[in-house]
């Protein structure tokens, strides 16, 4: 059992959680995520570490209810444990093994959408400590679903937060801060793009008009997450590559994203009844042909 | 007594009945079914049978047990050798191993050993017989990287020579392929393999699940920070083979150990789990495995009209006798000869079909099965909303790119040396899947023997 030592929700159904994981904490990376169960009936389900502590052994998740495992984690609390928490899983971010002089000769841009921002946030941080600038930009519907922004600052060179309302900082997309940015005469050698899928794709729409190298982190449908099932598997460049072993990041430009987007809505209605069953319990027998309950 | 030239029949759920639950099929034999099958063994000076099974379990002497009733001595015979029984009877090819050497097969029936082993493993559970556990601790540590068939035996045979043994294990549960691949139908989880588990941590072996080795962990912060002398690998195969042909990332498309780890390990088949398992109307299992099998008959059993699509005929599947039996009694299509060209996709993304070509069988080839040829513009269609691919496994590169010196050979497998189970990196042995590709349970299990012998003659050398 993994013990969740802090809780807490920045936003309305995002939620922060700091876990007790040693053998996790011990060897992450940036760029990497964890699996955790939440009970014995719970599906595994993949977020990516936010932050990490080896001396404590901690770890940072963050994570939005979209189903009934996120459902039911979100009702623990402090002091509550979690049943299975395994990592870290997937490659580190690219840059981790890349000569530091040669990072600090690039002008690094982030791009974070919604959840997004907790995986950018180790990156940014990593490249701080290892005295290495970058630029984020923060995107979210509106104001309040801006999460990390003064984790953020605190190591970032700049922080351009940009809220699809305009409630907050610039306003529209995030693809319309990159515009303006460049507009605005910034240049920039790699970008790296984490968010929803349809933003990662819609970014290097954008950054590929500017040349500029993109690295994404791809969430699909993960099972296992060592390797086994297939699950998770998306073409890029043309070749099957599997997410939780080759991946999660890869050349932005190179990743076929609409079949990505198909392939995560596999499943979209049953984990939609299974969150139904765990909101509003056995109550969903069909009829209202709306929810699919008798299916 | 029935005629002797035969095997005392086996008692099974009727193929119509099971083939809408998730129950086990065969019920086995009860304690007067077993002595009198025991009768038919000869005991032969020279059992072949022995020498046909990969963990060499002296089997006319547990046998002799079982004819005059003293099932405990038959466990205790059995124990010498494996820490699996129960498993083992269920799952093991016994026809093309102990009992396809078994002198009662030349003029009949071979003696059902499989169905005996079961027999005694069962009743021993049943019981509360577990294996002797009286061995003083030698100080030594290992460190065993899964915990799946290979792994366990390796650990089981470790503890009893006194190591102190830990399995890492990357997933929730212990017990690899055999909770997450094999089918509760044919080996049930609760009621077979966690006892046979816990079995192996009475034996004094410790497994510490979620730890992923490679990541979490690597080989050699085991063996220079946590202290273990030496290292077993028996991660299993890895990552499953796709046909590499069109329309294979349509929805719909799924890999068998994806669809096996959803239903087994996650529950999926069962009302109240959170792990989703897509149901369809008619599924297409691509192999002719036990895997393509376990996939077959779960989708049989979640509703499905289902099809075997193979590429070469009857006599060449490579699955257990017992399984393709079962999986014809139960309804399952053989479409043997034909190998799919292209999965045919509808408007929204998801399969509808599968485009198949026939086959003709040609001259033998390295494996020694006579090889498929296809026969010239005798495409067709069969309608399908699920694809399931059991094609096999390709080493999940994991360990070795992240283990300095242990070398793989050309299908991405570990080297090993023969005698001794080491692999090219000092003190880091391997055996099972992670070795020769995916195979079954039971040669895993004597690779996992074999590398307890090597590991403690290496580090007894070192002493």
């Amino acid at each position: 059992m993994y013990q969740i030592l802090t809780k807490n929700e920045p936003a309305a159904n995002i939620f922060t959680m700091v876990v007790h994981a040693p053998r996790v904490a011990k060897n992450c990376l940036p760029g990497q995520f964890i699996i955790l169960r939440v009970d014995e009936e719970g599906e595994r389900i993949p977020l990516t570490i936010c932050d990490y502590d080896r001396e404590a052994g901690n770890i940072t998740i963050v994570f939005q209810i979209v189903g009934a495992a996120s459902l039911r984690l979100s009702k623990l609390n402090a002091g509550d444990s979690i049943a299975d928490f395994v990592g870290p899983l997937g490659k580190p971010s690219e840059f981790c093994e890349t000569p530091i002089e040669e990072l600090r000769q690039k002008s690094i841009l982030f791009v974070a959408g919604g959840v997004g921002s907790a995986p950018v946030y180790p990156q940014v941080k990593w490249l701080k400590e290892h005295g290495v600038d970058s630029e984020v930009i923060l995107g979210a519907k509106n104001k309040d679903f801006v999460i990390l922004e003064e984790e953020m600052r605190a190591y970032a060179k700049e922080v351009h937060v940009t809220t699809d309302d305009g409630s907050y900082g610039r306003s529209g997309m995030v693809t319309k801060c990159i515009d303006d940015l460049i507009a605005e005469g910034k240049h920039y050698d790699v970008c790296v793009a984490i968010g929803p899928m349809i933003m990662m794709k819609f970014c290097c729409l954008t950054t590929k008009k500017y040349g500029i190298k993109t690295v994404v982190s791809m969430n699909p449908i993960m099972v296992d997450g060592t390797g086994m099932c297939g699950a998770c598997r998306l073409m890029v460049d043309g070749k099957v590559k599997f997410a939780c072993v080759d991946g999660p990041e890869f050349d932005g430009h190179l990743v076929d994203f609409d079949q990505a987007m198909k392939r995560s809505a596999q499943y979209k209605t049953a984990e939609g009844r299974a969150y139904l069953r765990e909101q509003e319990g056995n109550t969903h027998h069909g009829g209202c042909g709306n929810c699919g309950g008798e299916a | 007594m029935g005629d002797p030239m035969k095997k005392v029949p086996v008692r099974e759920q009727d193929p119509k009945v099971r083939a809408t639950n998730f129950k086990e099929v065969c019920l086995g034999y009860n304690a007067e079914e077993a002595v009198e099958e025991a009768q038919r063994c000869i005991g032969c000076k020279k059992p072949m049978c022995v020498e046909g099974c990969p963990v060499s379990i002296r089997i006319p002497d547990f046998i002799a047990h079982v004819k005059t009733g003293d099932f405990k001595g038959a466990y205790e015979v059995i124990s010498e050798a494996s820490a699996l029984p129960s498993v083992c009877g269920r799952v093991c090819p016994q026809e093309k191993q102990c009992e396809g050497r078994c002198i009662r097969g030349i003029k009949g029936e071979a003696v059902s050993i499989g169905k005996l082993e079961r027999f005694v493993g069962d009743t021993a559970r049943a019981n509360g017989w577990t294996p002797s556990t009286t061995v003083e601790l030698n100080g030594h540590k290992v460190a065993v990287i899964g915990s799946g068939p290979a792994g366990l035996t390796c650990a089981g045979d470790l503890a009893k020579l006194g190591y102190s043994v830990t399995i890492f294990e990357a997933l929730h549960r212990p017990g690899g392929v055999l909770v997450y691949g094999i089918p509760e139908f044919r080996l049930p989880k609760d009621d077979v393999v966690i006892p046979e588990i816990e079995n192996v941590k009475k034996l004094g072996v410790t497994i510490e699940t979620n730890v992923i080795v490679g990541r979490s962990i690597t080989i050699e912060q085991l063996i220079e920070d946590e202290g273990y002398e030496a290292v077993f690998v028996g991660s299993g195969a890895g990552l499953p083979k796709f046909m590499g042909i069109p329309g294979e990332q349509a929805l719909g498309v799924f890999s068998a150990n994806e669809y096996l780890t959803r239903t087994n390990l996650m529950k999926a088949f069962r009302e109240d789990s959170d792990t989703p398992v897509m149901r369809a109307q008619k599924v297409v299992v691509v192999g002719g495995g036990n895997v393509a099998m376990d996939a077959a008959r779960t989708a049989l059993r979640l509703g499905a009209e289902t099809h075997i699509v193979y590429r070469r005929s009857e006599a060449e599947l490579p699955a257990r006798a017992e399984e393709v039996h079962h999986a014809k009694q139960e309804g399952i299509q053989f479409d043997l000869l034909c190998n799919p060209e292209e999965i045919l996709v509808d408007d929204k993304g998801w399969v509808c079909g599968v485009r198949c070509i026939r086959m003709e069988l040609g001259e033998p080839d390295a494996s020694g099965r006579r090889s498929p040829v296809e026969i010239p513009n005798s495409q067709f269609v069969i309608d399908a909303d699920m694809v399931i691919m059991a094609l096999g496994t390709s080493p999940n590169p994991l360990l070795t790119s992240t283990t300095a010196g242990m070398d793989v050979n050309r299908r991405g497998g570990l080297i090993i040396n023969e005698e001794s189970c080491m692999t090219t990196k000092d003190g880091v042995f391997a055996g099972g899947d992670a070795v020769t590709g995916a195979a079954t349970v039971i040669l895993a299990m004597g690779a996992g023997k074999a590398a307890a012998k090597g590991i403690d003659a290496y580090l007894k050398a070192k002493e």
